[in-house]
């Protein structure tokens, strides 16, 4: 089969994603701006075509817990929100990360804190990135900035989470789940007919019981786990880094930005080329493993790093780490569900240059 | 360690007279004596064995005294965040339908953090069984007052006895999803003498075949002792719940299948 092209949104694009991508169940909850993703996965009835399960739950807290359930079974399972749910959802999370178990999240961030507002916002990085739920782990965290990207990463997180048995967050925002793009989906893939070996199945006499849990009382085992963890994190630091460079080659002012402000930055770019300021773009796909080895060797050639982020400055937070104080490294951005203009980046960024 | 010793010794072919039954691992149970935890273990772990269900049966921990319940019988199991086994049963038999699915949940889990699932999960008929442990307490913590501690009971958060009108009412949630449409058989049984122990493995045998046949949800309340957190002996434990638990949660079935109705309106008792 072919790949086929269509017009679709961010939120559209992912759920389409999903049946391509050979899911055996997605469990939701309605919540501004990704509840398209619940709506256009009920209208389209998998269960009919693939088999894939969709179900809206009485929670965030029960979906996450219903994708626990799926995922301890093998299955390809994932849920959605937007940040007030995906902060309900952070309990799950956390026995999903324990019990490593793969899985997606997706999370479509507003304005926050609190009730916040509906607009596109960046302000979850610190809670995607570093765990977000109690105790030592992380996910995976892919941040598309198209939406193409809205599909591609679908696919691409249940092979991560399956090839690392750890949960994987597409963490994207208001602005990419509502707006429409061409996209080229992929052909359907078979749903996976095998369940891997550590799944509960139920127990035939040919193995162990298989037993799907984070309770260690044992000090001396926990911390064992918790080692294993780490050695887990550090080989995808190592082998899963993904980022994009854009007009980097002569830059001597190194804009980073993930998502919409990547997309933002990119135009930022053009404009302050054309007043003759040599910027350029270090876009992060991963946020977590963060591409800090390729922004510490770029912070060798240039002046200034600035870090545009639809948040009060958070991941400049990692920037500055990579960077190890070879150059200043600053922060701009808007919050509250204000999308950044590239006027405004270049303006700021001058202001940086004047400052340094 | 000498005790564990003392046990094996014990346990020798020419003593045996009663053996426990083949899905019960040799794990040493974590539960105080007389607690019914242990009891309930074996009359499930029985089912399971005589339906021949080991390799069809996927079960759900909770958290509370029956964490470590994975530890007991050998099957497959998940265990559960505290209150959210309903929603990992949902997930697990959306999945895999054929497979057999249960939850096993005490009163602080089902009835107080878990109440949206356990209410939820039913009202959508999930092809599930729930067991529920109905003690009156929180045991694993150490004895707090439970969404089901009687009123005017002690516990270690309700020292002066539970009041009412300051800690609300014990939830009678058996009775609350017995009138939701999703549940097909609803009821309350104990462990606490051998006939009461056949009554809850008939009825635990009943919502194995009810879950083959895909009826909906099957609750079984199993109301149980604490010896522990009642400060008491285990008779005096039973005895106590006898008296005042099985007052206040009276056994019997709440809901049992429209075809079954017809046989059982001649029959006053609730549960033969």
């Amino acid at each position: 089969m072919e790949k086929e092209l269509r017009l679709m949104k961010g939120n559209e694009a992912i759920a389409e994603a999903a049946i391509r991508a050979g899911a055996d169940g997605y469990f939701g909850y309605p919540i501004t701006p990704q509840s398209e993703i619940l709506e256009y996965l009920m209208e389209a009835n998998p269960i009919k075509t693939t088999g894939m399960v969709v179900l809206q739950a009485e929670s965030e807290i029960a979906a996450i817990n219903m994708v626990y359930g799926g995922a301890a079974c093998g299955k390809r399972v994932m849920t959605s929100s937007s940040s007030p749910g995906i902060s309900l959802k952070q309990e799950g999370i956390t026995y999903i990360a324990g019990a490593e178990l793969p899985c997606l999240i997706v999370n479509v961030v507003r304005g926050g804190p609190g009730l916040g507002t509906i607009q596109p916002a960046q302000s979850d990085y610190f809670q995607a990135v570093k765990g977000g739920g109690h105790g030592d782990y992380h996910l995976i965290v892919l941040a598309p900035a198209s939406v193409q990207e809205m599909a591609d990463f679908v696919d691409l997180s249940f092979e991560l989470a399956f090839k690392y048995r750890n949960p994987v967050m597409i963490l994207s925002d208001g602005a990419i789940g509502q707006m429409m793009e061409k996209v080229w989906l992929a052909p359907q893939k078979e749903r996976s007919k095998t369940s891997p070996e550590w799944a509960t199945t139920g127990k035939p006499p040919t193995r162990e019981r298989n037993i799907i849990t984070s309770l260690d009382l044992d000090p001396n085992a926990q911390e064992i786990f918790n080692r294993k963890l780490v050695a887990k994190y550090n080989e995808i630091k190592e082998k899963e880094v993904r980022y994009e460079e854009f007009q980097c080659e002569d830059a001597e002012y190194l804009l980073v930005a993930y998502g919409t402000s990547a997309r933002v930055c990119q135009k930022a770019i053009q404009l302050a080329r054309a007043q003759g300021i040599k910027a350029g773009l270090l876009r992060p796909i991963t946020l977590f493993p963060f591409p800090s080895k390729q922004i510490n060797s770029l912070a060798d050639k240039v002046k200034i790093i600035l870090s545009v982020e639809m948040s009060a400055g958070q991941m400049v937070e990692d920037v500055l780490l990579s960077v190890s104080g070879k150059v200043p490294v600053y922060h701009f951005g808007r919050m509250g569900g204000i999308v950044t203009t590239p006027d405004e980046v270049v303006e700021n960024l001058k202001s940086k240059i004047i400052g340094g | 360690m000498a005790e564990v010793t003392g046990i094996k010794e014990i346990i020798r072919p020419e003593n045996l007279v009663y053996k426990r039954t083949h899905l019960m691992t040799d794990n040493i149970l974590s539960y105080c004596p007389g607690c019914g935890h242990g009891t309930t273990h074996r009359i499930l772990a029985e089912i399971i064995d005589e339906e021949g269900l080991q390799t069809e049966t996927i079960g759900v921990c909770p958290v509370g005294c029956s964490v470590l319940l994975y530890n007991y019988i050998d099957i497959d199991w998940q265990e559960a965040a505290h209150g959210r086994a309903p929603a990992v049963a949902t997930g697990i038999k959306r999945l895999l339908p054929d497979k057999f699915v249960f939850t096993y949940q005490g009163d602080g889990d089902l009835a107080a953090i878990g109440t949206a699932e356990t209410i939820h999960t039913c009202n959508r008929g999930e092809n599930i069984l729930i067991i529920f442990i109905n003690n009156g307490i929180y045991g694993m913590t150490g004895g707090q007052m439970a969404p089901t501690t009687l009123p005017g009971m002690k516990s270690s958060t309700s020292p002066y006895g539970r009041d009412v009108k300051l800690m609300g009412n014990p939830l009678k949630i058996t009775d609350i999803v017995a009138t939701l449409p999703g549940t097909y058989y609803v009821t309350r049984q104990s462990v606490h003498t051998p006939a009461n122990v056949r009554k809850t493995k008939k009825a635990m045998r009943k919502a194995v075949q009810y879950q083959k046949l895909n009826k909906g949800t099957c609750f079984i309340e199993i109301v149980s002792n604490c010896p522990s957190g009642w400060k008491m002996t285990p008779v005096q434990s039973n005895k106590w719940m006898e008296e005042n638990m099985l007052a206040y949660y009276p056994l019997g079935d709440f809901k049992i299948p429209v075809e079954e109705t017809v046989q059982k309106t001649s029959n006053p008792e609730r549960n033969d």
